[in-house]
């Protein structure tokens, strides 16, 4: 196996983990903004985060890198790295691959959230407007806390698909652990099968605790009926 | 002013709501003074939690006008949000927070909607819940305590705010029997201290025991608006001989 010593397998994970909690964070504000547009009273709102869900959501993922790439960095000339950089197309391209993820993922967290908050009983929000908090206080006081317990599943769901989708980042040339996996196996092809097994490992051991983490938070912040 | 020219706390002209083509609320009109505790009565299915979730704006109206203490409700926004805090509503399910304590409860709307200052809200909270009779109750969920304890807990929650009226959805309807008087006897207390009061509910005794007046509904219409003297002893309508007939008889 030493092999492996000349690849820096643990950087191309690295990238992957960055990739993977960087476009988690963009991935929840965005489906919380979401989420709460598609349950506001204003018509409007509902009809911009169902249009934004159910495109976003049914286009496949490498299109959506490939669109940020194509339409947001070659076509736009939208740049999320300093252009004077020596690393500018490695940074622009990790960076454009976050965004597409985090816009991607979203649509997942906001339907996730918006369960959640569904299997919240009416009354609960009724009562909280009837006391006379704002929209935003009664989502964020009595709707959501409440449907933490019921999103935390679905959302444990959502992150490991996305560590998963992270791959799809090397569409746009990110050297994240898949597109090392690739390099390995053209310069290894004896080695194939180890060489799988061993990223496949890496990336059960990167999905696993989150897993096992947040099915423990689901049982810690339970709300009695 | 004579109290009759004074403004009125709620009131509502033409009312109609629908729900789909069901025509719900039949041009009503309604008007409740300063003071007057009105029990609605009728049949299942006439409208009067449909009425009662109106004057708040639960359920919006298809058209007609409805006041509050004069102001004309308004759309969504902040400023509905300031009309509701003077509303109280008590539901038939209680509707307490499950994730916070009783305190919690009643705390929570005088500090996020009025500002008041926590340690203040805590400590008329705490007198509330006493006037109510579960001040020993106050650190546990929801959850932990009976059917009648919660109502009490959702009626002091809507007391916290000092609201200028309180509506009651059928406040008794989803207690066991024993727990119905200890709900009543707190909503008698009420109306004793003047209370402006809107009380869909089928309890004969208080009806006629705390209210000045009765609103009899059927099929969405206002049918009779008597006092509970009148309305018991002589119904003028069919509808509500017939319900009063089927009511007594249990
Ligand atoms: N959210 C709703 N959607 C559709 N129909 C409703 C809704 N709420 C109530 N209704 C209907 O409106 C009518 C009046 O209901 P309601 O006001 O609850 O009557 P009551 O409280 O007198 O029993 C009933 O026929 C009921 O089925
Ligand atoms: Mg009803």
């Amino acid at each position: 196996m030493d092999f492996l010593g000349r690849y820096d397998l643990l950087g191309a994970f690295w990238v992957t983990v960055q990739l993977t909690v960087l476009s988690a964070c963009g991935a929840v504000v965005l489906g919380i903004v979401l989420a709460a547009m598609r349950v506001s009273p204003v018509p409007l709102m509902r009809a911009c985060g169902a249009a934004y869900v159910n495109v976003v959501r049914n286009t496949p993922l490498t299109l959506v890198i490939i669109g940020t790439s194509l339409g947001l960095y070659q076509t736009l000339g939208l740049t999320l790295a300093s252009d004077t950089s020596t690393e500018f197309i490695d940074t622009n391209n990790f960076r454009l691959a976050v965004l597409g993820l985090a816009l991607y993922t979203g649509t997942f967290v906001c339907e996730a959230i918006r369960s959640g908050v569904n299997a919240v009983p009416i009354g609960q929000a009724e009562a909280a407007r009837a006391v006379g908090l704002r929209f935003g206080q009664v989502l964020r006081i009595v709707v959501l806390p409440q449907a933490i317990r019921s999103v935390v599943a679905p959302l444990a769901s959502v992150l490991i698909a996305l560590t998963k989708n992270t791959t799809i980042a090397s569409a746009i040339g990110v050297a994240e652990a898949s597109l090392l996996m690739k390099e390995m196996l053209e310069n290894e092809g004896d080695k194939g099968i180890l060489v799988f097994t061993v990223v496949a490992i890496g990336f059960v051991v990167l999905t696993l605790p989150v897993g096992v983490a947040l099915g423990w938070l689901a049982r810690r912040v339970g709300v009695k009926r | 002013m004579p109290a009759a020219e004074a403004t009125p706390m709620i009131r509502m002209v033409g009312v109609d709501k629908f729900f789909g083509r069901l025509h719900v609320l039949r041009n009503i009109d309604l008007v409740v003074p300063r003071g007057q505790v009105v029990v609605v009565l009728g049949p299942s299915g006439s409208g009067k939690s449909t009425l009662c979730r109106t004057i708040n704006r639960l359920e919006p109206i298809d058209s007609g006008t409805i006041e509050v203490d004069g102001h004309p409700l308004p759309a969504e926004g902040r400023a509905l949000a300031r009309v509701r805090a003077d509303v109280g509503m008590v539901f038939q399910s209680f509707n307490l927070f499950a994730h916070k304590t009783v305190l919690d409860n009643v705390v929570l709307a005088p500090v996020k909607v009025r500002g008041t200052a926590p340690a203040q809200a805590r400590a008329a909270g705490m007198e509330l819940l006493a006037r109510v009779g579960i001040v020993d109750q106050a650190g546990k969920y929801p959850a932990q305590l009976s059917g009648g304890q919660q109502q009490r807990a959702a009626i002091a929650r809507a007391l916290a705010m000092r609201p200028k009226v309180m509506l009651f959805d059928e406040p008794t309807s989803a207690l066991d029997p024993e727990m119905v008087t200890e709900v009543l006897d707190v909503m008698t207390t009420l109306a004793g201290e003047g209370m402006t009061m809107l009380v869909v509910t089928h309890e004969m005794g208080f009806a006629r025991r705390a209210a000045d007046r009765v609103v009899f509904m059927a099929d969405g219409d206002i049918v009779e608006d008597a006092t509970p003297e009148d309305f018991f002893t002589a119904p003028r309508s069919a509808r509500a001989r017939d319900f009063l007939g089927k009511i007594l008889s249990h």
